[in-house]
C-alpha cells in the first residue's frame, strides 16, 4: 500500500477562542473518494479548507502529497496548485469569460502556453458539457453551468487532489443532478476527491469512505457500506435518520 | 379656498376635458409671467393692485389641480402629476421656480449677450450696460498661457498635441504588446510626458529658448499640474490601499500613518510647506523647482485619498474571489495583478473619478504660492488698474472653462463604465 496522499495528525483549530476543529486525524489515499457529512457548523468546510491552506491551524500536522503546511511551507502556491478546489458559491472571477476562467492559472502559474492552455481548456470545458459557453461571460450563466465550469477551472491545473466544498448547496434542485454528474465522471476517472456534501445518494455511488463530522470532530469514518448499513454511533445514527 | 379648489377635482372620465382646461389656465399664467418679465406689459392691469402680482400664481394652482389625478393613462399627464404636481404645496413650489426662472431670464440674457461688448480691445470699448467680454478677448492668452512669452506659444501647444498623441499610443498597440499596456501608461509614458514637457515648454536646448516654470501660467498650467498629479497619484495610492491591506504589519502601519496623515492635513498647508518649508531642509546646492515641488505635494496629498477609495473597492469584492484565485496556486501579485485588482478598480471608477474632479479643482490654490494657473491668472488680471472691475466675467469664464473640463471627465468616466461592465 502507498504512503498516504494526505495525513492528518491531532490537528486542532481556532477561531479566536472557539474551537473549530477538535483532534482530527485522516489519511486519505491517492485515488480514493471520501466523502464528509455533518451538520452544519461542524467544521466540515474548515478541515478542507485547511487542507490547501486557505484555513490556517494552529496544532498538529498536515502533510499534503509529502509537503507538510505549516507557517514555514514556502511554496505555498505550489501545493495549492496540486489541490484544486470548488465552493459553494463557484467564485467564478466574473470579469473573465468562460475562458479566460479556465486558462487564467494555467498560463500564469503553471507557465503553459496560451493556445495550449486553451486547448486543454475546452477539453476539460467539453467533458463538463459547456464547451459552447466558453466565450460568455459567468454572469450569463445558469448557477449549475457556472459550478460545471469551476469544476473544469480547477481541473485545468491538474491537480492530484481535489476538494469540494459543498458544490451542490447553491443550486436548484434542477441543476444538482448536472452538477453530480460531472463529479461522478470525474470520479470514475480515478481522482482523488474530498466532497464536503449533503448528497447522501452521491455518497452511496462513489464514496470509498464517509466520514460524518459534529462538533468539530470527526465521529464515525467507516467504508461506504458500512456507514450506511451499520452506523456505529447514536448521533450518525440520528444524523442519518433525518437526512435520508 | 381649499375648498373650492377641491370642489374641482377631476376624475378618470371627465379628465380629458379637465386636462385640457388645467393646461390652459397653466398658459395663461405663463403667458401672463412671459409677458411681463420680456415685453414689461402687464395683461391683468385691469386687477386691484396685489390681485394683479398674484394673478399667475392663483390660475396656475386652479390649472394645475384640474390635471391632478392618481392614474389617467395618460404618459405625459401621469409624469407630471408624480414629480411635480403630486399636492398643492408641490405645485405651488413648482410655478414658483418656474416663475422665478422667466423672471430672472430677461435680465442674465441681457446682461451676457444682448447689452454685452465684445468688439475693441481696451476697457473704454464696454461702455454699456451687460458683460464687458473685450476683457476675455484681451486677456484669452494670458488666461491660456500665463505670462509665457506670446511668441513661445506654439511650444505649449506642440507639447501638448505631442503628449495627448503619446496618450492614444495604448489604442493602437499590437495584440501581443498589449501586456505591457500597464507598464506603458505608469512608467514609460509619464517619463516620456516629463521630457516632452521638459524641453519644449522649459526649453533650454535645441536653441529653444528658457522660459523658467515661474512665466508659466494660465490653463496650460492646470493642464499640466492636473495630468502629472492624476497620473503618479493613481498608482501610488493603488501601492497604499493593498499595503493598508497587508499582513505584513510594518507595511501595514507604514500606509496607515501614510494615508492618514495625509487626509489629516489641509492642501494648502502643504502647498505652502513644498515652497516655503521644503527648501530649507534641503543642502544648498540641490535645487529642485517650485512647480515640481507642487506637483510632487498635490500627488502625495491626492494618492491617500485616492488610497482610501481604493481600498472599498478592494474590501467590497467578496473573499471568495481570493479563495479562488489562492486556490489555483496564484500568489499574492499574480492574485492581485488578475483577479482582485482588475474587479475592484471597476468597481472605483465612479469613486476615482470622483477624486480626479476634486484634484483638478484644487489645482487653482497653487496661487498661494505664486504659481498662477487660470484661476491665478485672473485674480491678477482683475487687480490690473487697467481693466479694473470686471472681476465677474472673469469668473464666469473660468467657471463655464472648469466645469467643460470637469464635465467631459465625469462623461469619459461613465464611458469607462459601461466598458468594463460584463456582469449581469
Amino acid at each position: 500500500m502507498s504512503d498516504p496522499i494526505i495525513k492528518i495528525q491531532n490537528m486542532n483549530k481556532w477561531f479566536g477562542d472557539f474551537q473549530v476543529l477538535k483532534n482530527i486525524n485522516l489519511e486519505v489515499e491517492a485515488n480514493k473518494k471520501i466523502v464528509v457529512c455533518g451538520p452544519s457548523g461542524s467544521g466540515k468546510s474548515t478541515l478542507i479548507r485547511c487542507i490547501n491552506r486557505l484555513e490556517e491551524h494552529q496544532e498538529g500536522d498536515i502533510i499534503v502529497d509529502g509537503n507538510e503546511l505549516s507557517e514555514k511551507t514556502k511554496d505555498i502556491e505550489k501545493i495549492r496548485a496540486e489541490v484544486g478546489m470548488v465552493f459553494q458559491q463557484f467564485n467564478l472571477f466574473p470579469h473573465l469569460s468562460i475562458l479566460d476562467n479556465c486558462t487564467l492559472a494555467p498560463i500564469w502559474v503553471k507557465k503553459m502556453p496560451k493556445k495550449e492552455a486553451q486547448e486543454l481548456a475546452l477539453d476539460q470545458l467539453k467533458k463538463v458539457q459547456i464547451d459552447d459557453q466558453a466565450n460568455k461571460f459567468p454572469g450569463q450563466l445558469s448557477g449549475g453551468q457556472q459550478q460545471r465550469c469551476a469544476i473544469a477551472r480547477a481541473l485545468c491545473m491538474q491537480p492530484k487532489i481535489m476538494l469540494f466544498d459543498e458544490p451542490t448547496s447553491a443550486l436548484d434542485p434542477e441543476m444538482i443532478k448536472e452538477v453530480l454528474d460531472a463529479m461522478v465522471s470525474l470520479a470514475k476517472g480515478g481522482m482523488t476527491m474530498i466532497v464536503v456534501t449533503h448528497e447522501m445518494g452521491f455518497a452511496k455511488e462513489v464514496a470509498d469512505e464517509v466520514i460524518f463530522m459534529d462538533e468539530g470532530m470527526i465521529i464515525e469514518k467507516a467504508d461506504t457500506k458500512e456507514f450506511f448499513a451499520n452506523p456505529k454511533s447514536d448521533r450518525t445514527k440520528l444524523f442519518l435518520s433525518q437526512i435520508l | 379656498m381649499i375648498q373650492t379648489i377641491n370642489f374641482l377635482k377631476p376624475n378618470r372620465d371627465n379628465i380629458k376635458n379637465y386636462s385640457i382646461i388645467g393646461s390652459f389656465l397653466v398658459l395663461v399664467s405663463l403667458i401672463d409671467v412671459i409677458s411681463n418679465a420680456f415685453l414689461k406689459i402687464n395683461l391683468t392691469s385691469f386687477l386691484p393692485g396685489s390681485l394683479t402680482t398674484l394673478f399667475p400664481l392663483i390660475i396656475g394652482l386652479i390649472g394645475l389641480n384640474m390635471m391632478r389625478i392618481d392614474y389617467s393613462g395618460n404618459k405625459t399627464l401621469d409624469l407630471l402629476n408624480k414629480n411635480i404636481n403630486t399636492n398643492n404645496f408641490n405645485a405651488l413650489l413648482t410655478l414658483l421656480i418656474l416663475f422665478s426662472i422667466i423672471k430672472a431670464l430677461p435680465q442674465s440674457l441681457s446682461w451676457m449677450i444682448l447689452d454685452a461688448t465684445i468688439s475693441g480691445d481696451s476697457k473704454d470699448a464696454c461702455t454699456g450696460t451687460g458683460a464687458c467680454w473685450t476683457y476675455i478677448k484681451v486677456w484669452f492668452r494670458r488666461f491660456m498661457y500665463g505670462m509665457y512669452p506670446n511668441e513661445f506659444h506654439w511650444r505649449i501647444n506642440t507639447a501638448f498635441i505631442l503628449v495627448i498623441a503619446l496618450g492614444f499610443v495604448g489604442y493602437f498597440m499590437k495584440e501581443n504588446l498589449k501586456k505591457y499596456l500597464a507598464l506603458y501608461y505608469v512608467i514609460i509614458y509619464p517619463v516620456i510626458a516629463y521630457l516632452v514637457i521638459y524641453y519644449l515648454i522649459s526649453g533650454g536646448s535645441f536653441g529653444l529658448q528658457w522660459v523658467e516654470t515661474g512665466a508659466w501660467g494660465g490653463l496650460s498650467l492646470t493642464f499640466i499640474v492636473s495630468f502629472f498629479c492624476l497620473i503618479f497619484c493613481f498608482p501610488l495610492g493603488m501601492i497604499f490601499a493593498l499595503g493598508r491591506r497587508s499582513n505584513l504589519p510594518a507595511i501595514k502601519y507604514i500606509s496607515i500613518c501614510y494615508i492618514e496623515f495625509w487626509r489629516g492635513v489641509p492642501l494648502i498647508t502643504v502647498l505652502f510647506m513644498s515652497s516655503v518649508m521644503f527648501p530649507m531642509f534641503l543642502p544648498e546646492d540641490f535645487f529642485m523647482d517650485k512647480l515640481v515641488r507642487v506637483i510632487i505635494a498635490i500627488t502625495l496629498f491626492e494618492a491617500a485619498y485616492c488610497a482610501e477609495v481604493i481600498r472599498g473597492g478592494l474590501q467590497s469584492l467578496p473573499r471568495g474571489q481570493y479563495d479562488a484565485a489562492k486556490s489555483l496556486g496564484m500568489g499574492y501579485w499574480k492574485m492581485h495583478i488578475f483577479v482582485i485588482l482588475p474587479q475592484a478598480l471597476k468597481l472605483v471608477i465612479p469613486g476615482i473619478a470622483n477624486t480626479f474632479l476634486a484634484l483638478v479643482k484644487d489645482t487653482p490654490l497653487i496661487f498661494v504660492v505664486g504659481l498662477a494657473e487660470l484661476a491665478g491668472m485672473l485674480a491678477l488680471a482683475k487687480t490690473n488698474p487697467k481693466w479694473l472691475g470686471f472681476a465677474m466675467e472673469g469668473y464666469i469664464f473660468a467657471s463655464i472653462v472648469f466645469w467643460i473640463i470637469c464635465y467631459a471627465m465625469s462623461k469619459y468616466s461613465y464611458n469607462l463604465e459601461a466598458k468594463y461592465k460584463t456582469e449581469r
